[in-house]
Order: C-alpha cells, then sequence, then structure tokens
C-alpha cells in the first residue's frame, strides 16, 4: 500500500509540475508577446517606382521573423525602413506609418541616432572596421561617450560572449577583426550590435557569404538571442527562415502576399503564390 | 531550390511505385480468396511467397521518398506528398500481409475440410477490390470527394463482417467439432475487413495531401 501512496504522490506531484511548468510558459508568452512594430499601410516610392504597397504588419517582440521574397520583391526595403537606413536612397518618398514601440518612426520629430542606437543591423557581408577586435565592439559604446576602461572591458566581453565568439577570440582581443575568418567576422559584427545594447536586431541576409558550418553557427546565435531581442531577417535561404523564425513573411512585388507561423507558412500555406515560391515553381 | 523540374519527375515515378504497389496487393488479395474457396494449398503458398516482393517494393518507395525529402528538402504541398507517399505505401504493404494472412488460413485449413467457406469474405472481397481502386484514383487525382466515399464502402464492408461472424458463432454452437475450421474463415473475414480499413486511411492521406488537414474516415 505504501508503495502505492507513494507512486500516487509522485504522479500527483509530475501533475503539478507539469501545470507549473505551463503556467511558467503562458507567463512569458504572455510578457514577451506585445509588438514592437506595427506597420500601417506603408507605401514607399523610389522616386517613381512602387517599391512597398500597402503594408501592414505586426511583428511581436522577442520573436524572429523571416522576410522571404524573390529579388526585388521590397523585403531588404523594408527592413531598411525599420531603421530608417532606406533614407540614405535618394529620392524616396513614403506613406503610412510604423509605430515602433507605439511611437511613428517615419515621424520627422523622431531622432534617427536615437532610433538606430535601439535597432541594430547586420549586414550581408561581415564588415568589421580595419581595427582590433576590441576596438570593433568598444567603438558603438565609446561613442555613446563610455571612456572608462573597466566598463568597456565589461562591454566587450559580454557582447562578445552574448555573439557566441567570446571563447574564438579572447586571447587575440588586440589583432586585427580581419584576420579572423567569414563566420568570426559576422558574429564580430554581432557583437559589435550587441555592445549598443539594442531592442531589435535586423540582419540582411547575414549568413549568405559563410561556409555551412559558419552559417549554422550564426543560426544557433539567432535562436538564442531570441530570449532578449527582437529578430527580423531578410533571407533568400527558406531553409534557414524555417529553421530559425517563428513567423516568415513572404513579400512579391512590393506587397505583403502571407504573413504567418513559419509552421504553417511552410507546411500548408494559405496563398497560392506562397506555395508556388516555396516549393520552386517560380522565383 | 534547383532542379524542380527533375524533383517533379522523381515525385511522379514514387507515384508510379505505389500504383504498381496497389496492382500487386489487389492480385495478392483475388489469389489468397480463391485460394480460400478453392482449398488450393498451392495458390495459397504462391501468396505467401509473393509477399517479399511486395514489402521489397514498400522498401523501395520507403527509401525513394526519404532520399527525396533529403535531397530536395520539399516544404508544403511536395512535402505532405511524400509523407502521403510513405503512409500509403505502408497502408498497401499492411494489405497485403493481411491477404498472405488469408492465404495462410487456406494453408492451415488444408485441401479436405470439407466445409463450405462464408459466401460474404467474397462479396467482402469484391467490395475491398473496389475500394483500393477507388483510393488509388482518389490519389492519382487527389481528388477528396473519392476519398469520402471510401468511408461509405468501409462501413458496408464492416456490416457484412460483423453479420458474418454472428452466423459463423452460430455454427460453432451446432458444430464444435469444427469450431478450429469457423475460425479460420472468421479471421480470414477480419483480414478483409481490416484492407478495407487500409484503403480508408488512404482516403486520410489523400485528404491530408490535398487539404493539409486530417480527416478521420474510419469512424
Amino acid at each position: 500500500m505504501s508503495v502505492i501512496t507513494e507512486n500516487r504522490i509522485n504522479i500527483d506531484v509530475k501533475t503539478n509540475d507539469v501545470n507549473e511548468r505551463k503556467a511558467v510558459n503562458t507567463n512569458v508568452q504572455k510578457k514577451d508577446r506585445s509588438i514592437i512594430y506595427d506597420t500601417k499601410n506603408l507605401n514607399l516610392w523610389y522616386s517613381q517606382s512602387h517599391a512597398l504597397k500597402d503594408i501592414n504588419l505586426e511583428i511581436l517582440r522577442n520573436e524572429v521573423t523571416a522576410i522571404i521574397g524573390p529579388s526585388g520583391c521590397g523585403k531588404s526595403t523594408y527592413l531598411k525602413t525599420l531603421n530608417r537606413m532606406v533614407e540614405l536612397v535618394p529620392g524616396v518618398s513614403t506613406t503610412g506609418s510604423i509605430a515602433y514601440n507605439g511611437n511613428n518612426i517615419l515621424s520627422k520629430s523622431i531622432h534617427v541616432e536615437d532610433l538606430r542606437t535601439k535597432v541594430g543591423m547586420v549586414f550581408q557581408k561581415p564588415n568589421p572596421f580595419p581595427k582590433s577586435i576590441y576596438e570593433n565592439v568598444a567603438y558603438g559604446p565609446r561613442v555613446h561617450g563610455i571612456k572608462k576602461k573597466a566598463v568597456l572591458d565589461e562591454i566587450v566581453e559580454k557582447s562578445l560572449r552574448g555573439a557566441a565568439i567570446w571563447d574564438e577570440v579572447k586571447d587575440r582581443l588586440n589583432q586585427n577583426a580581419y584576420g579572423l575568418s567569414g563566420g568570426q567576422q559576422q558574429r564580430i559584427c554581432i557583437a559589435r550590435c550587441l555592445a549598443i545594447e539594442p531592442d531589435v536586431i535586423l540582419m540582411d541576409e547575414p549568413t549568405s557569404a559563410l561556409d555551412p558550418i559558419s552559417t549554422l553557427k550564426v543560426e544557433e546565435l539567432i535562436k538564442e538571442l531570441k530570449q532578449k531581442y527582437t529578430i527580423i531577417i531578410v533571407t533568400h535561404n527558406m531553409q534557414q527562415a524555417a529553421r530559425i523564425s517563428d513567423k516568415t513573411v513572404f513579400m512579391l512585388n512590393g506587397e505583403v502576399i502571407e504573413f504567418s507561423e513559419t509552421d504553417q507558412l511552410f507546411s500548408n500555406p494559405k496563398d497560392k503564390r506562397t506555395e508556388d515560391y516555396i516549393t520552386g515553381r517560380f522565383g | 531550390m534547383v532542379g524542380r523540374e527533375s524533383f517533379q519527375g522523381e515525385l511522379q515515378q514514387v507515384e508510379q511505385l505505389i500504383i504498381r504497389l496497389a496492382k500487386k496487393t489487389k492480385e495478392q488479395l483475388t489469389l489468397a480468396v480463391e485460394s480460400l474457396y478453392d482449398s488450393d494449398v498451392e495458390k495459397a503458398e504462391l501468396v505467401i511467397q509473393n509477399d517479399v516482393d511486395l514489402d521489397k517494393l514498400d522498401l523501395k518507395i520507403n527509401e525513394e521518398a526519404i532520399v527525396l525529402i533529403a535531397r530536395q528538402q520539399p516544404v508544403a504541398t511536395d512535402l505532405r506528398r511524400l509523407v502521403v507517399a510513405i503512409r500509403i505505401s505502408t497502408d498497401l504493404e499492411r494489405m497485403a500481409d493481411n491477404a498472405k494472412n488469408i492465404a495462410k488460413s487456406t494453408v492451415r485449413l488444408g485441401k479436405d475440410h470439407g466445409m463450405t467457406v462464408h459466401p460474404s469474405i467474397k462479396e467482402m472481397k469484391k467490395i475491398a477490390i473496389e475500394m483500393i481502386d477507388l483510393a488509388i484514383k482518389a490519389y492519382e487525382n487527389e481528388d477528396i470527394s473519392l476519398a469520402r466515399k471510401l468511408s461509405e464502402f468501409d462501413d458496408m464492408v464492416d456490416h457484412m463482417y460483423s453479420t458474418m461472424l454472428r452466423e459463423l458463432l452460430e455454427e460453432t454452437a451446432t458444430e464444435p467439432q469444427k469450431i478450429q475450421h469457423i475460425m479460420q474463415m472468421a479471421f480470414s473475414g477480419r483480414y478483409v475487413e481490416r484492407i478495407g480499413d487500409h484503403a480508408t486511411n488512404i482516403g486520410e492521406d489523400v485528404t491530408f495531401l490535398v487539404k493539409g488537414e486530417s480527416l478521420d474516415l474510419n469512424y
């Protein structure tokens, strides 16, 4: 009898554990699932060319959102709109709004520098500065006025750890970043991005110039980073989008055709055009 | 995503293998039921022997589908098409196993059992063959309406089986010395009934292939 009683107790405890875990998970989801970027009726023109057409998207905090679509569909344009880098192209005009934490970033009153402090970006090709590994990462915090060596040391280590490259470079922080492999350089760029403590990391095909192993390392890193950051990634690699993202946006000719859970989009897309694109029937 | 045309060609090859497996399964079922009614032990042994080839064909379909998944990394309908190919192949192989089991019953009953085989088994077999045809047609044409019809046929087979079982049980009361033989008949009926269930599974697979959602036709 005592054994049976013990078993029953064990079962009860386990059941409670599961319920507790569920409750915790639900709380985490509730806490994290707020809208960070709310794009409403966004249109963008490069002079006469209508590049983004009536985009409506709600991007959630602490999620990885992948944007896929054929070349020229507007995915990189949309990404660059999120930190207003698109304005560097002459002749750009927009209508509609993009609320970042509730504030319309297309409004003239927004300071672009402040926005870019919160929204970091990683590009297709690793673009470290021709400086030491340490200086690459410390550059942003220095620009923001941090001068104390001890504070900078801490930020550099934390950022390099965050980018999963600390162990590979900790003994050669003063060496030029150009001496690293492409995959390592890209992770240095991610560390440089983390050093300014952003909310959001925009990634424009971050692994297209990397070998498969480095690609997997960066993909693993992205999964870890979403615990703290919101990640929006443009990728030509559909398998990559399927592997790492929570939500996927499919764009075509400047329009959002489908935006849904990645599981749904890659297993049973709602729109015929999405199906045709992801199964390689066009694009 | 290169080589999509060749991929479509390879998908069709897998589909052709499934159609071939379905054809062989039907042949096996027909031979097995014939052997039961004719007490033809040689024919039954041929069915048992043939089953090895059907197992090999099922294995080949599985291997080709897995290689295509690994090499082409399909998504959406293309992925479902391969998953469904594996499932349908498994169902056909199970059907063939049931045909083999009927043949084994023939062997166990022997040549001179002197009993009349219950007429319903032949009728059930006829419907089971129609069900396989319908299931494969639904698969080839990706036609959900055909898939749904399988459920109605399955109900007919189930009903025939339960009636037959009741009659056989009554027979055991009057002729208890023949209980071993009667049980082999009952088993054979059960094997045909199971074939109907597997054909219905194929209907469910076709629905999953076309709509991306599961449907229970086996209720």
